[in-house]
C-alpha cells in the first residue's frame, strides 16, 4: 500500500468558526421531527462499561427496537424507528445478536484492545475475528494513537489494513480518539490514512477520553471524507461519539453533514451517532412536540 | 455643568444561580406610582426561560434534598444574616417601587428576615410533628415520614412586594424542595434583588429560581410541564385555578391553591407562618419494616 500522508493543514480558527455558525440555524416543528426521526434512526445505541451485564444488554436492545413504548407511540402521531445498531463489548455480542434476532437492528461490537488499542497486533487480529464469528455486524477498532503520535504512520495504516481483512464482510469502523490527537492537523491527517487503510466509517472518539466529539473535530472529519470522496470516487460513513446528549446538539451535526457531503450522507448507512443518553432526549422533544409538554427523564426508561 | 441622568437598572432573571436576560429578548418598566416615570427595566420571562428554571431546579433537587435537615436549617439562616445586612437597600428599593412609607418597608423587611429565622429552626423538627409510627395489626414496624415533592412551580402572591414570596420560598426550601419562582408582577424588583441576595447566601445554584415577567404568559407552561411535581398558587382566578387541575393532571401534579392570606395579613405571624405551611410542600411516605423475624 503506497500511503499518501501529505494533507493539507487545518485553519483551526475557520473550521471552529464555520462549525458554530451552523449551529445557528433554527429547526422548528415538522422539520424538527423529522430530524429528531432521522438522528433516532442513526444511533448507534452503545454501552461500554465494565459493569455491562447481559440483562443490561437485553434491555438495551429491547430500547433499541422500540426506542418509545407503544402506548406513548400512539400519542407522537407515528412511528419511532428502531436505532440503527447497538455497539457492545466482544463478551456481549451473542447476547445482543439473540436479543436482536429478526429485526433490522445492526450488532457492533468494540474490539482491537479497546479502549487504548495497546494490545500486539495478532491479538487485535484474533479478536475481530472472534467477534465476527459471533455475529457482529460491524467492528469499531481503535488506533494505536501512541504510534501515530511518534509518527509510525505505517505501522498504524497496516494494523487497519490487517484488521479489515480479519473483518470479512463486517463493516469497519476505525476511532481516532481525536481528544488525544491534540491538533485538528492529526485529526486530517488520521482520518486520511485510515480511509486509504480500508475503513468503512471513520469515528472520533472512544468515549473514554476527557474529550469526545466536537463539531470542529467532526467538521474536519466529514471534510477530509469530502476530499477523499472527490479523489477517489470512494465513499467512506462517519460516526461522531461521546458528549452528544440533547436533540439540539444532534440537529447541529446533521447540518453539518448535510453542509459537507450532502443529502446523500444523510442516512444510517453513511451517518451513526455513538450515543447512548442521546435517545431519551431524542423521545422527549419528540413527545413534546405533539404534546405542546415539556417531558420529565421520571418517564422514560433509565438506561 | 451638563445634568447627571439616573441610569435604570435591568432586572434580571434569576435561573441556575445566575442573572440572565430573558431568552426572549423582551422586557417590561417598570413606572413610578407617583411621578408615574419610569424606574426600572425588568425582563420579561418566556416559555424558554420557564423550561430552563425547570431544567436548574430539577438538576438541584438530588443534591438540595440530599443535604441534612441541620445544613438547610443553617443556610436559611445564612439568607436571613445577609439579608439583614442589607436591609436599607430593599427597603429603600421597595418605597420607590411601591410608594409606601418608610417606616411600612422596613415592618414588611424585618418581618421576611425574623420568617427565614422561624423556618429555619424549624428545619430538623417538622419530620418529627408530622412523621408517625404507626400501630399495624401485624409483625411490621410501621412509619410515615415527610419527603420532599421535589420541584415545585411557586405562583407568588402580588398583595406585597417581598413577604409573600419569602413566606413561600421558606418552607420550600427548607422542606428539601427545589423551586421555580413567578415573582408578583406587581412588584418585581424586590424579588430580584432579594435573589440577588440569595445568590451570595450559600444556597446552591438552581434551588431558587426566580422568573419576573406576565404570569398568564407562563402559568399555563409550569402547570403543562412534566417536570413539575407541584404547583403552589396563592390567588382565587378561577381560570387560574381550572387551569391548573386540568394541566396538572398530566403527571397528577399535586395543586396546592388558596385564596388567604391578604394585603397586610401576610405580615401577621399567626396568618402566615406556620408548620402545616411546610405540610404543603412535603410527600408523606409509608414503610412497613418486618419486625420479629
Amino acid at each position: 500500500m503506497t500511503l499518501d500522508i501529505s494533507q493539507t493543514t487545518v485553519d483551526q480558527v475557520g473550521i471552529e468558526e464555520r462549525a458554530a455558525s451552523l449551529a445557528k440555524r433554527s429547526i422548528k416543528k415538522e422539520t424538527k421531527i423529522n430530524g429528531i426521526k432521522l438522528a433516532m434512526s442513526m444511533i448507534d445505541l452503545t454501552t461500554l462499561e465494565g459493569k455491562d451485564s447481559a440483562g443490561k444488554v437485553e434491555a438495551m436492545c429491547q430500547k433499541a427496537i422500540h426506542p418509545l413504548d407503544p402506548s406513548t407511540e400512539l400519542r407522537v402521531n407515528g412511528h419511532v424507528p428502531s436505532v440503527a445498531a447497538v455497539c457492545v463489548y466482544p463478551n456481549m455480542v451473542a447476547v445482543a445478536k439473540k436479543a436482536l434476532a429478526g429485526t433490522h437492528v445492526k450488532v457492533a461490537s468494540v474490539a482491537t484492545g479497546f479502549p487504548s488499542g495497546l494490545t500486539p497486533l495478532p491479538i487485535k487480529i484474533e479478536e475481530t475475528k472472534r467477534v465476527v464469528d459471533m455475529g457482529a455486524d460491524e467492528v469499531d477498532m481503535v488506533i494505536d494513537r501512541g504510534a501515530f503520535l511518534s509518527g509510525e504512520f505505517k505501522k498504524v495504516a497496516n494494523e487497519i489494513a490487517k484488521v479489515k481483512e480479519a473483518c470479512g464482510l463486517a463493516h469497519l469502523k476505525v476511532i481516532l480518539e481525536t481528544g488525544e490527537l491534540e491538533t485538528y492537523d492529526n485529526v486530517r491527517k488520521a482520518s486520511w490514512l485510515a480511509m486509504q487503510a480500508g475503513a468503512d466509517f471513520i469515528k472520533t472518539s472512544t468515549g473514554k477520553a476527557a474529550v469526545s466529539a466536537t463539531p470542529g473535530v467532526t467538521l474536519v472529519m466529514l471534510e477530509a471524507i469530502r476530499d477523499f470522496w472527490y479523489k477517489t470516487g470512494k465513499r467512506i460513513g462517519m460516526k461522531p461519539a461521546g458528549g452528544i446528549r440533547t436533540s439540539k446538539q444532534a440537529m447541529h451535526y446533521l447540518v453539518l453533514v448535510k453542509e459537507t457531503l450532502g443529502d446523500a450522507w444523510l442516512s444510517p448507512d453513511w451517518f451513526r451517532f455513538g450515543a447512548s443518553t442521546l435517545t431519551n432526549d431524542l423521545l422527549m422533544q419528540l413527545v413534546k412536540e405533539s404534546t405542546g409538554r415539556y417531558q420529565s427523564l421520571d418517564y422514560f426508561t433509565v438506561d | 455643568m451638563q445634568k447627571r441622568s439616573e441610569i435604570l437598572k435591568t432586572y434580571k432573571l434569576f435561573i441556575n444561580g445566575q442573572f440572565p436576560r430573558s431568552e426572549s429578548g423582551h422586557y417590561f418598566q417598570l413606572l413610578s406610582p407617583k411621578t408615574k416615570k419610569p424606574i426600572a427595566n425588568v425582563a420579561r420571562g418566556s416559555r424558554k426561560d420557564l423550561r430552563d428554571a425547570v431544567g436548574a431546579a430539577r438538576k438541584a433537587l438530588p443534591g438540595w434534598s440530599s443535604k441534612t435537615a441541620y445544613n438547610r436549617g443553617q443556610i436559611l439562616y445564612r439568607m436571613a444574616e445577609v439579608l439583614e445586612g442589607r436591609k436599607e437597600e430593599l427597603i429603600a428599593e421597595m418605597v420607590k417601587m411601591t410608594g409606601a412609607t418608610p417606616k411600612k418597608a422596613e415592618q414588611e423587611v424585618t418581618s421576611c428576615i425574623d420568617r427565614l429565622v422561624w423556618y429555619a429552626g424549624w428545619s430538623d423538627k417538622y419530620q418529627q410533628i408530622f412523621g408517625t409510627v404507626n400501630p399495624v395489626a401485624a409483625p411490621y414496624f410501621n412509619f410515615t415520614l415527610p419527603e420532599p415533592v421535589g420541584v415545585v412551580g411557586i405562583i407568588v402572591s402580588d398583595e406585597l412586594p417581598l413577604v409573600p414570596l419569602v413566606s413561600k420560598l421558606a418552607p420550600a426550601i427548607l422542606a428539601g424542595n427545589t423551586v421555580v419562582m413567578l415573582a408578583s408582577e406587581k412588584y418585581p424588583l424586590s424579588a430580584i434583588t432579594f435573589a440577588e441576595m440569595i445568590a451570595t447566601s450559600d444556597v446552591p445554584a438552581g434551588v431558587v429560581n426566580i422568573l419576573t415577567g406576565i404570569k398568564k404568559e407562563l402559568i399555563a407552561h409550569l402547570a403543562k410541564h412534566m417536570d413539575v411535581n407541584s404547583v403552589n398558587y396563592t390567588g382565587s382566578d378561577p381560570e387560574i385555578l381550572k387551569m391548573l387541575q386540568e394541566e396538572g393532571a398530566a403527571n397528577v401534579k399535586r395543586i396546592i391553591a388558596h385564596d388567604y392570606p391578604k394585603g397586610d395579613e401576610w405580615l401577621n405571624n399567626e396568618r402566615a407562618q406556620s408548620p402545616y405551611w411546610i405540610h404543603s410542600f412535603v410527600e408523606m411516605k409509608t414503610t412497613w419494616h418486618p419486625i420479629g423475624i
